[in-house]
């Protein structure tokens, strides 16, 4: 065994990177949390509020009708992108040259700026002259995302699943190409059908980047802003006004600096609790 | 349990094989009998895990025909031919219990539940897994999943045969030899046709009874474990098998005789020595088979290396290089060494083959 002597000069090192994660991070947290126990009137004069804010965001039906918005919106984003991604990795080629379309094929959606899948998708989808629009009313379904609310929420749905399907597909497919092949060798001499073969062998072995996937799907979704904003602006009504945009209202629209304050330490915190819960229970359940 | 038949059997892994060096698999005919321990070995890359793989069902020949029991099963699926595998790295259901694990093959092949249970309890009682049953396998240790997938195949009664693909590589040393010693019981009770992929020599030489040596896609011999070291066929088996291995050198013939160095030396297959041109000619003997004597041919000792219970002494006759094995009391000749070859174990080679065996080969 080799003996090493904790060297704490090694601390010293480590100050760039302190200063700079108390810059980048630190002092803006800090600063959002002085505005959430103060409150003002102008001219740079703060008065102490206490958890003030903090009880009327918790209490407030706006908060909640957001939240619950919010919470329905990743539920059912993950509910379809999870499956479709696996899905679509299974099918996918494993050698030859369809491999090297299938990625490019299914990175592409992934290169795109969210503003401009925003605008994409609002046009592609206008009634009057989008063509998915068109397509659909013709098809005498009435649609119109900027009057319904349940068409706004299927566009918003659709547009998040065509935007980031891929970043599951993609996982899952580098989850796959993992195995080793005496796997799926074994299965077949064991009689395996191909259900049996991805619920005892696939499945497992891709449980950790689904664990990822499933995680950063959660995390991105849970604070989407640019496309619905881009897309419908939250509309029609408040119907697709989510977290994230409800805050921008809150804070840049009405300049409630407290609120703004107080409503974005609870939505991070909301935020960490449920990642951390979701690690915990897939790993937990890893281990059993 | 099943006899295994190759007929004309070779695999090419590009799909228009153009000259010798494209095959993996070069033609083979070979009959394995039932109920036998036959280990293929060799270096990597020689072929043997492709043989084995087609037996399997794995990999589909380029020509000729796998019969098992004369039944032709070339066209058939792995699970259509009853065969069982235990891979080089133990694979396990990670998410099933052991008990779940033996019982899947039974349970894929809709066996009675009662049979299932019946048969799981027995064969985890002797692969000494009982107390583990309930157990998630994703924990278990390496050779305990090996373990498991050695019962996977035990539990099926319809198997014929259980392959092997280097299934200690990754046990630790202490534990291997205690594998090693349960597979051959095992292969002794169940008297299931068995077929060892290994490039140890060890493993192949305690475990199999039919030994199946290959180099370059082609057999090189199959024989018993003293056939190979007696009289290998090829100077590559007895380059490959012993340790250290067989000396093989250049030599010329005159009547009956090798010549090295101006001296004629006995040699087992004399016969076929005599119809011989000299071209390619090798004399192949083992260091076992070289003794020092005092009335012999005089050599130079150039070192020596103690190896335990033995030593090994290399020595050059004019500039020949040659390795002798002494056994650990046996005293070495201090000044004027001289060595003898045993004749009934000295061969001589022509273009690799022992000579009078090569005409099927080339």
């Amino acid at each position: 065994m080799i003996d090493r002597k904790p060297n704490p000069k090694a601390w010293l090192l480590l100050l760039p990177m302190l200063a700079l994660v108390a810059f980048n991070a630190v002092l803006p947290l800090m600063t959002v949390v002085n505005y959430s126990v103060q409150e003002t009137f102008g001219d740079n004069v703060f008065f102490w509020s206490g958890v003030e804010w903090f009880r009327q965001v918790l209490l407030s039906d706006r908060f909640h009708q957001s939240l619950l918005r919010q919470i329905i919106f990743s539920a059912a984003i993950l509910a379809i992108e999870i499956p479709l991604g696996v899905l679509i990795a299974i099918t996918m080629p494993r050698r030859g040259i369809g491999v090297a379309f299938c990625l490019v094929l299914m990175a592409l959606p992934l290169l795109i700026p969210w503003n401009v899948v925003g605008a994409m998708w609002n046009i592609l989808a206008l009634p009057d002259i989008g063509l998915l629009g068109r397509a659909v009313n013709g098809l005498g379904v009435s649609y119109n995302f900027t009057q319904q609310p349940l068409a706004a929420w299927i566009t918003c749905v659709v547009m998040d699943v065509w935007h980031w399907t891929s970043l599951v597909v993609l996982l899952s497919y580098a989850g796959l190409c993992a195995i080793p092949q005496p796997y799926y060798q074994a299965a077949k001499i064991d009689g395996a059908s191909r259900w049996a073969v991805f619920r005892y062998i696939e499945l497992p072995k891709m449980k950790h980047v689904l664990t990822i996937a499933i995680l950063l799907r959660f995390m991105d979704s849970f604070m989407i802003y640019t496309e619905p904003f881009v897309l419908t602006g939250g509309g029609p009504g408040n119907t697709t006004t989510f977290l994230s945009i409800d805050l921008v209202k809150i804070a840049l629209g009405q300049f409630d600096l407290g609120t703004a304050a107080a409503m974005s330490l609870i939505y991070f915190l909301i935020i960490l609790l449920l990642c951390w819960v979701f690690y915990t229970v897939i790993t937990r359940k890893g281990q059993q | 349990m099943a006899e295994i038949q190759f007929d004309n059997l070779a695999h090419s892994y590009i799909k228009a094989p153009d000259g010798a060096d494209d095959w993996a698999l070069k033609p083979l005919d070979q009959r394995w009998e039932d109920g036998g321990a036959h280990a293929l070995l060799g270096p990597s890359g020689c072929g043997k895990s492709t043989l084995l793989n087609i037996i399997s069902g794995l990999v589909a020949p380029t020509t000729g025909r796998v019969l098992f029991d004369d039944e032709d099963v070339t066209a058939l699926r792995p699970e259509q031919r009853n065969i069982a595998q235990v891979f080089q790295f133990p694979v396990v259901y990670d998410t099933m219990t052991v008990h779940q694990n033996l019982a899947f093959p039974m349970r894929n092949r809709g066996v009675a539940e009662t049979d299932v249970q019946r048969r799981v309890g027995e064969i985890a009682d002797i692969l000494g897994l009982t107390s583990d049953l309930n157990r998630r396998a994703a924990g278990l240790t390496a050779d305990a999943k090996q373990k498991i997938s050695l019962g996977r195949g035990l539990v099926r009664d319809d198997v014929n045969a259980m392959l092997f693909d280097e299934p200690l590589t990754v046990i630790d040393p202490h534990l291997k030899w205690k594998l090693r010693s349960n597979l051959k019981l095992l292969h002794q009770r169940f008297d299931f046709t068995m077929i060892y992929v290994t490039h140890d020599q060890t493993e192949a030489l305690t475990f199999a009874d039919n030994i199946v040596v290959m180099n370059e896609g082609r057999v090189a011999q199959v024989g018993t474990p003293a056939e190979l070291f007696e009289r290998p066929r090829h100077t590559f088996v007895g380059h490959f098998i012993g340790s250290p291995g067989m000396n093989i050198v250049p030599c010329g013939i005159d009547n009956g005789c090798a010549v090295i160095a101006g001296r004629r030396i006995a040699i087992a297959n004399a016969n076929a020595a005599l119809h011989r041109g000299g071209r390619n000619m090798e004399l192949g003997v083992r260091p076992e088979h070289i003794r020092f004597c005092d009335d012999g041919i005089p050599v130079t000792v150039k070192r020596v290396d103690d190896v335990g219970r033995s030593r090994i002494v290399e020595i050059t006759l004019a500039d020949v290089r040659l390795k002798v094995f002494v056994l650990g009391n046996d005293a070495l000749p201090d000044a004027n060494p001289r060595i003898a070859f045993d004749p009934a174990y000295t061969h001589l080679y022509q273009n690799g083959w022992l000579a009078g065996e090569d005409a099927a080969h080339d």
